[in-house]
Formats: C-alpha cells, structure tokens, sequence
C-alpha cells in the first residue's frame, strides 16, 4: 500500500514539475567573465561555463539517477545577411539570386552531452528550437518572413558559411558533465565575432522532456583606443574623415622629406 | 603580428598589410596611379569586408600620391592648370557615377557591372598600351628615330575651340577634351571604386599628347584630390574608414611610393608604358578568369549594406 502511494505521489509531482518546470530541479550556472574586452592585440578567445542542478524534490532525484542531458546555446548579436547564389549567363558567372536573412544571430553556438535525437524527440527539438537546424532563421521572401526549414539550400549554405567562419558551431559533446549534476561547457569566440550583447541559455532535459532553463549573457566589447576610434568614427564623422586625410597628408610629406636626396 | 582593427572589427597580420603597402605603393610611383585597382582586391582576400576596404584605401592612395606630387613637383613635373581642368570635369563625373552606383545597387547587378567594366577597361587600356610600346621599342631597335612629338602634331582633337596652352606640358589644347577626360575618369572612378589614374595617364599622353614627365605628376595632384576628398565622404556618410588599415597602408605605401618614384624616373617612357600596360591587362584577365570560370562556392553571404 505504502509503496504505491508513493510511486503515485512520485508520478504526480513529475506531472507537476513537467508543467513547471523550475518547482522540482534548480540550475545554477556561471560564466567565467561577462565581458570581453576586444583591444590591439585581440585575436578571439573563449569562455567557459560552469553550471549544477539540483534536484528539489523526490522526482527529481529520480531523475538524477537516470541522468540529466544538457544544451547550451549561445546567440549573438543579430544582423541581417544577404546569401547570393551564383549562376552561369552567357558564359559568365554572376550572381543571380538571393535572400535575405533577417535579424539572424551573428554567432550561434549550441553544445550538447550527446546527440540532440537522444535528449528529446523531434517534435520537442523542434518545438524548443535546439540544434542550429531547429533555430528559426527568417527569410525574407517577398512581402513574407518565414524559415523553409534546414533543406532549403540558401539557409544551408548560409549556415555552411557561417561554420566556416567557425561563427555558428554545433557540438554534441560540447558540454562535459563532471558529476551527474555538475556540468561544463566552453565557448569558442573567434576573432571576428561581432561587438555587442551574447545571451546564453541552458536547458536541462530528463526523459526527454525539458525540466529546468537558465538564462545568462556576456558582452563584447571594445576597449582603449579601439573604443576610442570606433566611437569617434560613428559620432564625429566628417572630423575623424579630416583627421584621416590630414593623417595621410602628413605621412605622404613626412615620407618625401625623410628620402629627399637632394 | 597581429593587430585588430577597430573599424573592420577584424585581426590582420601588421607586417602582410605593410608588405601589400610598400608593394602597391612601389607600383604607384612608378607609374603614377593611385593603385586601388590593386589594393581594393587584395584587402578583400584577406578577409576585409569590400566597403570598409574602398574607404580605408581611398585614404592610403591620398597619403602615397601625396609624397608623389611632392617628388614630382620638385621635379617640376606637375601641371596644375591642367590637373585643375581635369578636376573641374572630374567632380561631376563622380557625382554621375555615384548616381549610377546607386542606381545599379538598387537593382541589384552591381557586382556584375563592376566585374565587366573592370575586365573591359583593363584589358582594353592594358592592350593598347602594350601595342603602342612594343611598336615605339621596334622602331627604336630598328635605329629609326623614336615618333616625334613635335610641337605641331595635330588631330582633331587640337581643332577643337576654347583652347588654353599648358605651358609645364608644352600643350596648346582646347579645354574641351580636357575636361571630358576629368569628367570620363571621375565618372568610371565612382562605379568601379578606383582613382582612375591607369586610365587617366594612357589619355593624357595619347589623346593629348602631354610628356610623360608631366603626366604622371599631374595624374597624381588630380588622385591626391580627389582620393582626400573620398576619405572625408565615406568617412562622413558610411563611417567606414579603418585609420589603423589606413595608417598601415600608407606606412608600406609612401615608402614604397619613393622608390617607385625613383625607379620611373630612371626608365625611358615607352619600357614604363609597357609595364604599366602588361600590369593593367593582366589584372583585367585576372577579373575575366573569375567571371568564366566556375567558382569554388557558388554561394556567398554578406551583410547588408557592407558592398
């Protein structure tokens, strides 16, 4: 009698905490800096993130024994890309159609401890948008925005190009877990990832359903005299244009002077 | 080494962008061209997103004409009077190129009008200059005096009225074809990002008939101009000049810029318009190899607006 009572209880707060999913398992993250300074001698780096989660309820800790799975995503600032697809017009090759990629991340990283199909079914992968195949990437296609999804072959040779700027990366065993409930990931930023705000978000699954999410973010940013210049590019325009052609001015003359011979 | 840049939002390696400097600035004095037919293409096979590399270059040219005219002017081979009506039609050739560029972006064939004009342009400047110098080298070899440029050499662009006599150049022309040609380059310069100077310098010295000792030092005050006025515009509008690329650039450029200076002045004229010419054609057929030959990826991606 006892037992089934409690394997009752057990099975009712798994439906509770199925339906919300932070009651049961609490996850703690942490990242190893929140600002990356870019300066001269930049040349890309990573970060690393550290996350627990802990089992709250009896559940929960049934779920721990079977074991978590993890997902971390890293989005980046959003821009807007077009792909072009060159064709052959008479001989020539010239670029004949496009799309546009509307407010698409810059930089897209998600890590996983194993194959996203063994973490959750499609439907849910789909749903919870996990996998750079799943994250919805706009297109703009006539007066419509929409994602023809990962076979449309724009959006697979945008995302192509993109790997190889090793700015979307996707890695089943990106994320390494220490204890059952302890986990690590680290986050590849290369040199060309675009300033600004990164969010990072890290889902933990059990069973295949999603039972805790976490958010938190890190910023690029420029720093001395690369913040010095940028902003003085953006805000003082026509002065930093005279300042630069005055610059090559004085070097063009500075030059004639120095290997004058005669 | 590597430095970032802060405009580009990339590293580059310092001491491959000075070689690109010293090696194109070493071109540019010899033959007194800007270089961005050159420069531009380079910065963007290094990874440099093609506006932010027309706008940092426009700066580099300004620093390397700059110690150019400099040279030449000590030389006394400037002549400002010509290089003032070339200018007057130049700047309203750029604002109709500029018109046309936009027009092209809008409907979207800008790159295949800018790879046909590059392959056009080139090969066909490129071969003439080529043509004319291998037949003044043959004449001379055949111990037959070197074409006479007399004075009074006449076509039919010496018919035409409004004529002005460019007392430096030792030519008696009508401002017309002057200022046409100012007009012609301003106008191509502005669709095709370049200076103009290897266009500019094959007319001066056959449609007009200037010494080659004036011409290139006159092409060079005209490039100085405009290419100054250039970093200011894209400055102010686009915000895309790079003064760290800039400064690289000129650093390598103006040095090499001397040399090149010095070595043209101690070759004769038609070996010079063969180089130059053989250089020209050769970028030409490197721009129609690309559009015949089928790509190694056929899909590029680009953000908007950064073309």
């Amino acid at each position: 009698m006892m037992p089934r009572l409690a394997l009752t209880a057990a099975a009712l707060t798994a439906a509770f905490a199925s339906a919300g999913p932070a009651a049961a398992e609490r996850l703690v993250t942490s990242i190893s800096r929140h600002q990356v300074m870019v300066n001269s001698n930049f040349t890309g780096t990573s970060i690393v993130l550290f996350g627990t989660v802990e089992p709250d309820s009896a559940a929960a800790t049934r779920r721990r024994n079977a074991g978590y799975d993890i997902v971390v995503t890293v989005t980046g600032p959003r821009q807007t890309v077009v792909t072009r697809r060159k064709e052959r017009v008479v001989g020539i090759w010239t670029n004949v159609a496009s799309r546009t990629f509307v407010d698409v991340p810059s930089y897209l990283a998600v890590f996983a401890n194993q194959p996203f199909d063994k973490i959750a079914n499609a439907e849910t992968l789909r749903r919870q948008q996990i996998g750079i195949d799943n994250t919805l990437l706009p297109q703009q296609i006539g007066p419509d925005r929409g994602d023809p999804g990962p076979n449309d072959p724009f959006r697979a040779n945008f995302v192509r190009l993109k790997t190889e700027h090793k700015l979307y990366v996707q890695t089943t065993n990106g994320v390494t877990l220490l204890t059952p409930t302890v986990f690590r990931a680290e986050v590849p930023l290369p040199a060309e990832t675009m300033i600004g705000n990164y969010d990072v978000e890290v889902e933990v699954f059990a069973d295949g359903a999603q039972v805790a999410r976490g958010t938190s973010a890190f910023e690029i940013i420029k720093v001395g005299f690369e913040q010095f210049v940028a902003n003085a590019s953006r805000d003082h325009g026509v002065l930093y244009g005279l300042a630069t052609a005055m610059m090559a001015i004085m070097t063009g003359w500075f030059a004639s002077v120095v290997f004058r011979r005669d | 080494m590597q430095i970032y840049l802060p405009i580009a939002d990339l590293p580059v390696d310092m001491f491959v962008v000075l070689a690109m400097g010293l090696a194109v600035g070493f071109i540019s004095g010899m033959f007194g061209i800007g270089g961005g037919f050159l420069m531009t293409p380079l910065l963007i096979f290094i990874g440099i997103a093609p506006a932010v590399a027309v706008a940092s270059v426009s700066t580099h040219i300004a620093a390397s004409s700059c110690s150019g005219v400099i040279s030449y002017w000590r030389r006394r081979a400037v002549d400002l009077p010509l290089g003032g009506v070339l200018l007057a039609g130049g700047i309203i050739g750029t604002a109709l190129g500029v018109g046309l560029f936009t027009m092209l972006r809008r409907i979207g064939q800008l790159d295949l009008t800018i790879g046909i004009s590059y392959v056009v342009l080139l090969s066909a400047v490129g071969a003439l200059m080529i043509n004319e110098s291998l037949r003044a080298i043959i004449r001379e070899q055949q111990g037959k005096p070197a074409t006479p440029r007399r004075g009074g050499t006449h076509t039919w662009v010496h018919g035409l009225p409004l004529k002005m006599r460019f007392k430096r150049s030792k030519i008696y022309v009508s401002v017309i074809p002057v200022w046409l040609i100012g007009l012609l380059i301003g106008f191509v310069g502005a669709i095709m990002g370049i200076g103009g100077g290897f266009l500019l310098v094959p007319m001066l010295i056959y449609v007009l008939r200037v010494p080659t000792a004036t011409v290139i030092g006159t092409s060079m005050v005209l490039t100085l101009i405009t290419m100054a006025s250039a970093t200011v515009m894209h400055a102010a509008t686009n915000h895309l000049v790079d003064i760290v690329l800039a400064l690289i650039l000129m650093t390598g450029g103006v040095v090499g810029a001397q040399f090149g200076a010095r070595a043209g002045q101690n070759m004769r004229g038609e070996r010079l318009r063969l180089l130059l010419g053989l250089l020209v054609l050769a970028v030409g057929l490197r721009f129609a190899y690309q559009l015949v030959v089928k790509p190694d990826d056929l899909y590029s991606i680009r953000l908007l607006g950064a073309e």
